[in-house]
C-alpha cells in the first residue's frame, strides 16, 4: 500500500493538450474515484498512472518514488480494464497466475496466490474454465482476481462496471467496495457514473475538460459544490438551475425568471442586483403556501418517491417528493426551496457565491 | 372499410387437407435442395468431374489423339521404377518445405512489423502486396533475367564489387537453380502470408497487450504468451493454403527453368505436364498428378486437426 501524488500533470497528444495541470493527492489506503463526462481526461490520467501513456509534464509518484520514467511493470500497480482484457486462451487460474509466472514464481507459489485470490472472490469453482465460458460478472471478478493476486501497491479500475447490466452493476459496486474495505489497498477508480462515484468513493475527484473541478468526499460535493459544473454533475435527478439576480430588499432573496421570487438565507456582501444562478436540488423543494407558483407538467412516480416536472416562472424544474401528493398535469402548486440548502453561483464564472 | 367487411368471407373458405405436394412445397429440406443445386452443379462440373477424369486417365494408356484402355495400375508401376519421378517427388517436398518455412518466418516478421504504428503505414502495407499482384509469369520472367547466366544483375554487381571474377551460372547449376526457384517462390508467397497474419494480428485486442505489460511481460513474452497462441488458428489456415499452393506450383518453374537443369527443379506438376501434354502420354501424366493427392490430403489432414476449435474458443461468444 502506498500513497499516490499527482502533481501538476499535463498531457498533450501532439499539439492538443487534454490534461491542463492536474494535482490530486491520494492517501494511503484511500478509495479515490475520478469522475467526469466522456473526454474529460480521466481515463488518460489513469493510464498515465499505470504507465501506459507518457507524462508530458508534472510528476506522478507512488509512495516516495517518482514514477514518470518507471516501466509499468516496475510500478507495482494492477489494473482492471473496462473490457476485462482476460487472456482468452488461458483458464481462469492461468489468467490470474500469469503475472506470478512472468515474475518467475514457483508453481506452488503461483497456485497458492491464485487460490487465495480465488477464495476472496469466490472464484474457486471456476478456476479451470476459460473466459468464454463465464458470465459478465464472473469475468469482472476474474479481472479483479488477476489484480489481487499481484498484491500491488495500488489498484486501478478503468470503468470496470460499464459492460455489465444495471442489476449486476449495483451488486459488483458493493462487492468492490467490500473488497477494498477488506484489503485496504489504495484504489483509483475511473467512472463516468456519478452514482458509482458517490456510493464507492472515500474521495471524489470531479474532472471536466482536462482540469479538476473539485476534490472532496461524496457528501461534501453534494452539499457544497464549488461550482455550477460539479453541482449539475453530482446528484440525480440533476440540480435545477434558474437564472436571475440577487435582490436584497431588506431581506435577501433571488429574483428568478419572469420575476419569480425565491428565498435566500443570506446574500453575499454587496451583491444586490448581481446576476447569478440559483441552484436547488429536486429533493429540496417543499410544497408551502409561501412558495412560488408552478404548473405541473409531468408526474413520474417510482414508488419510493415521485418526480414532478413543473414550470416555475416559465422554466422547467424537477422536484422530488417522498410523500405521496396527489398531483395531476396542469395543477398549480406552490414550490418552496429550502433556503438553507440552496446554492448560488456566479452567472459568468459558475463559481459558488454563497457560504 | 369495404375491404374489411369482405375479408371474413375469404377466411370462411373451406379448409382442405394439405396434399402431399403442399407438404413438399413447404418442406425445408426439399427447398434447400433446390437452392443448393446451382452450387452443386458448379462443383460437380468444374471440380469433381475433372478430378474424377484425371484419376480415371491415370489407370489408362490414353495418349493425345488416341482413346486408351484400362490398364490397371501399370502407369503407377512404371513410375515406381522411374528415378526422374522420384527426383520430382523429392524436389517438390524440398521446394514446399523450404519455401513454406521461409514464407512463414518472413511473413510473420513482416506482419508484426506492419502491425506497429509507423509513418506511411497504409502505403507500406500496400507495398507488401506488390509481389502478389504481379502476374506470376511476369515475375518469373523478371527472375529469369535477374538469374541469367550472362546478363544477371547479381553477377554484374558482385563482379563490380570485386567479390567474384566469373558470372554465377544461376539457372544452369543444379544447386543454384533450386535456390533460385525457391527464392522466387518465397518472394511471391510472402505477401499472402504477411497480409493474412496481419489481419489476424489486428483482431487481438490492444488491451490484452496492455494487461500483459502491466503483468510484467517483456515484448518477447507478449509475443510468446499472447500473440502467438491467439494467432495459431490463422497460422493453421494460412500455412495450409501456402503449402497447397507451393506443392502444386507450376507457372514459376515452367517459366524459369522448365524443370532443368538435369531435372533438378522438376516438380511433380511440371513433370506431369511434360509427360502428358508435351510428350502426349496423358495416362502417365495423370498418374503423376494423381500421385500428388496423398501428399495434399496429408497436408489437409494436418490443417484439419490444427484448425479444430481450440478449447478456449468454445462456449459462449457473448463478449
Amino acid at each position: 500500500m502506498s500513497s499516490v501524488q499527482i502533481r501538476d500533470v499535463r498531457k498533450s497528444f501532439g499539439s492538443f493538450e487534454v490534461l491542463h495541470g492536474v494535482t490530486i493527492p491520494i492517501e494511503d489506503g484511500e478509495f479515490v474515484v475520478l469522475v467526469g463526462p466522456s473526454g474529460c481526461g480521466k481515463s488518460t490520467l489513469l493510464r498515465m498512472l499505470a504507465g501506459l501513456e507518457n507524462i508530458t509534464s508534472g510528476t506522478i509518484s507512488i509512495g516516495e518514488r517518482v514514477v514518470n520514467n518507471v516501466q509499468p511493470k516496475e510500478r507495482d500497480i494492477a489494473m482492471v480494464f473496462q473490457n476485462y482484457a482476460l487472456y482468452p486462451h488461458m483458464t481462469v487460474a492461468n489468467n490470474m497466475g500469469f503475472s506470478l509466472k512472468l515474475r518467475g514464481a514457483r508453481p506452488d507459489e503461483i497456485k497458492k496466490g491464485v487460490a487465495r485470490a480465488a477464495e476472496i472472490l469466490s472464484l474457486t469453482p471456476l478456476l479451470d474454465r476459460y473466459p468464454r465460458q463465464l458470465s459478465g460478472g464472473q469475468r469482472q471478478r476474474v479481472a479483479m482476481g488477476r489484480a489481487i493476486v499481484r498484491d500491488p501497491q495500488v489498484f486501478l479500475f478503468d470503468e470496470p462496471l460499464s459492460n455489465l447490466d444495471a442489476k449486476l452493476r449495483v451488486a459488483m459496486r458493493t462487492e468492490i467496495k467490500e473488497l477494498h474495505q477488506r484489503l485496504k489497498t489504495t484504489t483509483v477508480y475511473v467512472t463516468h457514473d456519478q452514482i458509482e462515484a458517490m456510493t464507492m468513493a472515500d474521495k471524489i475527484v470531479v474532472m471536466h475538460d482536462g482540469i479538476v473541478e473539485q476534490i472532496g468526499s461524496p457528501l461534501e460535493l453534494y452539499d457544497r459544490p464549488d461550482n455550477q459544473f460539479v453541482a449539475g454533475f453530482i446528484g440525480s435527478p440533476a440540480m435545477n438551475f434558474l437564472k436571475g439576480k440577487v435582490a436584497v430588499n431588506g431581506v435577501a432573496a433571488f429574483e428568478g425568471p419572469n420575476g419569480v421570487r425565491l428565498p435566500l438565507k443570506s446574500a453575499p456582501a454587496n451583491s444586490d442586483g448581481q446576476p447569478a444562478i440559483y441552484g436547488v436540488r429536486p429533493e429540496h423543494f417543499t410544497i408551502a403556501d409561501d412558495g412560488a407558483e408552478a404548473e405541473i407538467v409531468v408526474v413520474e412516480p417510482t414508488g419510493s418517491e415521485t418526480q414532478v416536472f413543473a414550470k416555475l416562472g416559465g422554466e422547467q424544474v424537477v422536484a422530488v417528493f417522498r410523500e405521496r401528493h396527489r398531483f395531476n398535469p396542469g395543477d398549480k402548486v406552490r414550490l418552496k426551496p429550502d433556503p438553507s440548502l440552496v446554492h448560488l453561483f456566479d452567472d459568468a464564472s459558475g463559481k459558488r457565491l454563497n457560504a | 372499410m369495404a375491404d374489411l367487411a369482405l375479408a371474413p368471407q375469404h377466411a370462411k373458405r373451406e379448409i382442405r387437407e394439405a396434399t402431399a405436394w403442399d407438404q413438399l412445397k413447404h418442406n425445408r429440406n426439399f427447398l434447400g435442395f433446390w437452392f443448393m443445386l446451382p452450387a452443386m452443379a458448379f462443383l460437380i462440373f468444374f471440380l469433381a468431374y475433372p478430378l474424377g477424369l484425371g484419376i480415371w486417365l491415370s489407370f489408362t494408356d490414353t495418349r493425345i489423339g488416341r482413346l486408351g484402355h484400362f490398364i490397371g495400375t501399370e502407369n503407377y508401376e512404371w513410375l515406381w521404377d522411374d528415378a526422374i519421378f522420384w527426383l520430382s517427388v523429392f524436389n517438390t517436398l524440398l521446394y514446399t518445405f523450404v519455401a513454406s518455412a521461409f514464407k512463414f518466418a518472413i511473413g510473420l516478421y513482416l506482419a508484426l512489423l506492419l502491425n506497429e504504428n509507423m509513418p506511411f503505414k497504409a502505403l507500406l502495407r500496400a507495398a507488401v502486396l506488390i509481389p502478389f499482384i504481379v502476374p506470376t509469369v511476369l515475375s518469373a520472367l523478371a527472375f529469369w533475367w535477374i538469374f541469367d547466366s550472362q546478363f544477371s544483375i547479381i553477377s554484374w554487381s558482385l563482379k563490380h564489387l570485386g567479390l567474384i571474377t566469373q558470372n554465377i551460372n544461376f539457372l544452369g547449376d543444379t544447386t543454384w537453380a533450386r535456390i533460385c526457384v525457391i527464392f522466387a517462390n518465397i518472394w511471391r508467397g510472402v505477401p499472402f502470408v504477411a497480409i493474412t497474419l496481419l489481419a489476424g494480428l489486428q483482431t487481438v485486442q490492444p488491451s490484452l497487450y496492455e494487461a500483459a505489460t502491466l503483468d510484467g511481460a517483456t515484448s518477447w513474452q507478449r509475443f510468446r504468451h499472447i500473440t502467438y497462441p491467439l494467432l495459431t488458428p490463422i497460422i493453421a489456415v494460412v500455412m495450409t493454403f501456402s503449402v497447397l499452393f507451393t506443392f502444386t506450383d507450376f507457372q514459376l518453374i515452367w517459366a524459369m527453368t522448365r524443370g532443368g537443369p538435369v531435372n533438378a527443379t522438376h516438380l511433380m506438376a511440371t513433370l506431369s505436364y511434360q509427360r502428358a501434354i508435351i510428350a502426349g502420354q496423358l495416362g502417365e501424366g495423370a498418374a503423376i498428378s494423381s500421385a500428388m493427392i496423398p501428399f495434399l490430403l496429408a497436408a489437409i489432414m494436418i490443417s484439419w486437426f490444427g484448425l479444430q476449435r481450440r478449447k478456449w474458443q468454445q462456449g459462449e461468444s457473448n463478449d
